[in-house]
């Protein structure tokens, strides 16, 4: 058996180990990957490379532009048709992989279960694809009379030219619907979140703001950056609603277009994936005068606190006296199935490479069952998500970045909340906390190595040294680190579990690992002939 | 077979002095064919006595795969096998990725089989090499020699040196050589003399220097070759010359393009400023 570290005195330096792995690479490829792999320090906040051009070559966890803007932001979205314009397999290895969960109304549309996909060809490529791009849409519409089509962008037609933009205005004039595209090219940017951007540019211009609908409820709020995996979104849908907080939209699980385009008309914007939507958040504020907060659902110590600064924005003694009753409730569930589970866990390792926030949030779960995190790190978050969004000043706007557009918004005179900006104003004086996230290494263990962009060899490597319980990552890492004889949680899709944000899900989680951190099976993963030989025997020579 | 591929700076006169001198070859009893690599299929239009041509890309679009090597090669002046590859309008989809499909195609269909006996292939080849797409007959030993038409103006020899670039790129990983340039003249002071020495500096020759004469544009107004129009002038001696050149030719080079800096004080040395 494998010795475990021993972390009671805190996390080993781990200096010796990212020497290790540095000294692996060419000098050019060594001396940048060295900015990318940090040891932390809480207290003095050490500076972290992320968001820069992954070494080819390299076995990145990343994806592509395209996948960010469709696969992640659209994806979810039930009543839009996500047209993707080019070959065919861009659109069907983005279609619901990550296990993005939606709850149509009766009679309501919902094509999620449908790939939709202009399956360019070689003619297509020589010929220019936008003939086939309107006939595709045409098509679409006649079939399923939809409210609205987005296009999506693959690698190719940003190279022969076609012009999304001008089809979909074209479009939007013959069928009388709303059609958007965008320029989302796999290589856009340097990783899905470039296509983030671009998908948060594209709904922010084409559909929020798109009704104002008059107010139904007395608290109303939108949920920016959750994605329904596995259910996430109903959980905490759950919870608004006992609550009385009218959840107005969410971008983007469980979501329809039809919410966005009245999602200007909330009173609060909460953050929970820093990373892929804070575009939404920040444009929102500005046009409309919505304040947003960061807040985080994973973990129940986390969905409390959040909760609760939601009430406390809106300093309503009834709905602070309901939050509260939820809190107690729900917590005295989830405290039963800690005290059950956690014995068993306490004092396990994890690690974790995710995200642009799971790799955070997630270590809140962890925590609430004695779990320590030893390293981890993000795919594709930018120095914010890091150390905090107090560094964006003094963030390098490269080539790459500069690539993607920032859209300049101006106030809506007559749609602006004026109260808002008041109340926000008032809040800010008591030490209430808006637009801001603190990022994940403030919250991290001294010495916990902070890893960007992670690829196949380092992952090897952490994985000698740390020893982990559990890893947590994609399918692309899942069966490399099995092999390891470590069990690989999925944080995109969940493997086939969730829900894991709220209460019940925190439950939920708690029950799963109690299960992967409980089983002897990962003990068997080498072969017994690799430690013994399998038929000890002995031969003698007949004279 | 010989295959041979001619580039240029846009307007040289690329596709007619290739026409012209195909007829040239075939006069001489060559059998050849003439892949015309320009999205406006015009390559062949002197040799075919007009633009009647389908093109590669137009008939497979229409066909889709059920196409034939007789849907797309059509006979011209004295046997002459004439392709046109085709592509899209200006501006629309990749006339690059067109050219390599069409190429493909024709190697699919035989058009290089044994029973055609061909003796001569000319790629004649839009513009500048751009991109990918318009390398793609001096790639993977489509094409084996290199022809550039150039004149004695700044710009068609620039072009001339990038090509040289790319020939270069091609030449070191596959078997294309540069054959010579071709001097399609615009009396331009000291013409012969300064690309005989832009030759002598790529490492090739000027394989023939054609004279300027608006016989060629009469022939062409007529869609026809100088040879054919007008055998006995003295321009089809020209075209005849440069086919028996280049029929002849057996200086074939890896180039070695110059400087910007060494292209310039080529033009002073010779050119107008001096």
């Amino acid at each position: 058996m494998v010795k475990k570290k021993d972390i009671t005195n805190g996390l080993p330096d781990p200096s010796e180990l990212m020497e290790e792995i540095i000294a692996k690479y060419p000098p050019k490829i060594a001396k940048k990957r060295k900015k990318a792999l940090v040891a932390n320090n809480p207290d003095e906040g050490p500076e972290i490379q992320a968001n820069v051009r992954t070494i080819p070559g390299i076995i990145t966890q990343r994806g592509c532009t395209y996948a960010g803007c469709k696969g992640v932001v659209l994806g979810p979205t039930r009543d839009i048709i996500n047209l993707v314009h080019g070959p065919i397999g861009c659109s069907f290895y983005a279609w619901l992989t990550r296990r993005n969960q939606t709850k149509p109304a009766e009679g309501e549309d919902n094509f999620m279960t449908y790939a939709f996909s202009t399956d360019m060809q070689d003619e297509n490529i020589v010929f220019g694809g936008e003939a086939k791009l309107k006939d595709a849409i045409r098509e679409a519409y006649a079939i399923f009379q939809p409210k609205a089509i987005g296009i999506f962008s693959t690698c190719p037609v940003g190279l022969i030219g076609d012009d999304v933009h001008s089809v979909a205005r074209d479009m939007k004039a013959e069928l009388g619907i709303n059609i958007f595209g965008f320029s989302c090219e796999g290589y856009r940017g340097v990783s899905q979140s470039a296509g983030h951007h671009i998908a948060n540019n594209g709904v922010f211009t084409h559909v929020v703001g798109n009704n104002d609908r008059p107010r139904e409820g007395k608290f109303q709020v939108n949920l920016l950056g959750e994605y329904n995996i596995g259910g996430d979104a109903f959980e905490l849908e759950r919870l608004f609603e006992e609550a009385g907080i009218t959840l107005l939209s969410t971008f983007s699980g469980n979501s329809t277009i039809k919410s966005m385009e009245y999602s200007h008309t909330a009173d609060l914007n909460m953050v929970m994936c820093h990373r892929s939507i804070n575009y939404i958040a920040e444009m929102m504020e500005e046009k409309y005068g919505i304040p947003w907060i960061k807040v985080n659902f994973i973990g129940a110590e986390s969905t409390a606190k959040s909760l609760k600064k939601c009430a406390e924005y809106f300093d309503d003694d009834e709905l602070t006296a309901k939050v509260d009753a939820i809190i107690a409730r729900e917590t005295t569930k989830v405290e039963a199935i800690k005290a059950k589970v956690k014995p068993k866990t306490e004092g396990k390792l994890a690690m974790m490479f995710v995200g642009g926030s799971r790799a955070h949030h997630y270590q809140d779960l962890f925590r609430e069952l004695g779990v320590t995190t030893v390293s981890a790190g993000y795919e594709f978050a930018h120095r914010d998500d890091y150390e905090g969004r107090h560094v964006i000043p003094n963030i390098k706007i490269d080539a790459d970045t500069r690539n993607i557009e920032d859209l300049t918004v101006t106030k809506d005179e007559e749609l602006y909340r004026g109260d808002l900006a008041e109340k926000k104003k008032a809040l800010l004086e008591k030490g209430y906390r808006f637009s801001d996230y603190d990022g994940m290494m403030p919250e991290m263990n001294k010495n916990a190595l902070v890893v960007d962009d992670v690829n196949h060899w380092e992952t090897e490597k952490l994985i000698e040294f740390y020893k982990p319980d559990v890893f947590c990552a994609g399918i692309k890492e899942k069966y490399v680190v099995q092999k390891y004889g470590v069990p690989l949680k999925q944080l995109h899709s969940y493997d086939y579990g969730g829900p894991y944000a709220g209460f019940e899900g925190a439950i939920n989680f708690y029950v799963e690992m109690e299960r992967m951190l409980g089983t002897d099976i990962w003990k068997l993963v080498d072969a017994p002939w690799k430690h013994e030989p399998e038929i000890v025997g002995s031969f003698a020579i007949n004279e | 077979m010989r295959k041979v591929a001619i580039y240029g700076k846009g307007g040289i006169g690329k596709s007619t002095t290739t026409q012209n001198t195909v007829a040239g070859l075939v006069e001489a009893g060559k059998n050849v064919m003439v892949v015309g690599c320009d999205p406006k299929a015009d390559s062949t239009r002197l040799l075919l006595g007009g633009l009647a041509q389908k093109t590669v890309l137009d008939t497979l679009r229409e066909e889709g795969e059920d196409v034939e090597l007789d849907d797309i090669v059509r006979e011209g002046y004295n046997g002459v096998r004439c392709v046109e590859s085709g592509g899209p309008e200006p501006g629309v989809g990749c006339a690059g990725r067109g050219i390599i499909t069409s190429i493909n195609l024709l190697e699919q269909l035989g058009a290089w089989d044994e029973k055609f006996a061909i003796d001569y292939t000319f790629y004649d080849v839009l513009g500048d090499v751009v991109c990918g797409g318009f390398a793609m007959p001096i790639r993977e030993g489509k094409a084996e020699e290199i022809y550039i038409v150039v004149s004695g103006e700044m710009m068609a020899m620039y072009a001339a040196n990038n090509i040289c670039k790319g020939i270069k790129k091609y030449a070191e990983a596959g078997g294309v050589r540069l054959g010579g340039l071709i001097c399609n003249s615009r009396n331009v002071d000291n013409e012969s003399a300064m690309i005989e020495e832009l030759a002598k500096q790529l490492g090739t020759q000027m394989i023939h220097f054609v004279p300027r004469d608006n016989m060629v544009q009469r022939a062409e107004i007529n869609r026809k070759t100088v040879i054919d129009y007008e055998p006995e002038h003295n321009q089809a001696n020209e075209y005849r010359a440069l086919a028996k050149a280049i029929d002849e030719n057996e200086m074939f080079v890896i180039p070695k393009p110059l400087e910007i800096e060494e292209l310039e004080k080529l033009l002073i040395d010779f050119g107008i400023a001096n």
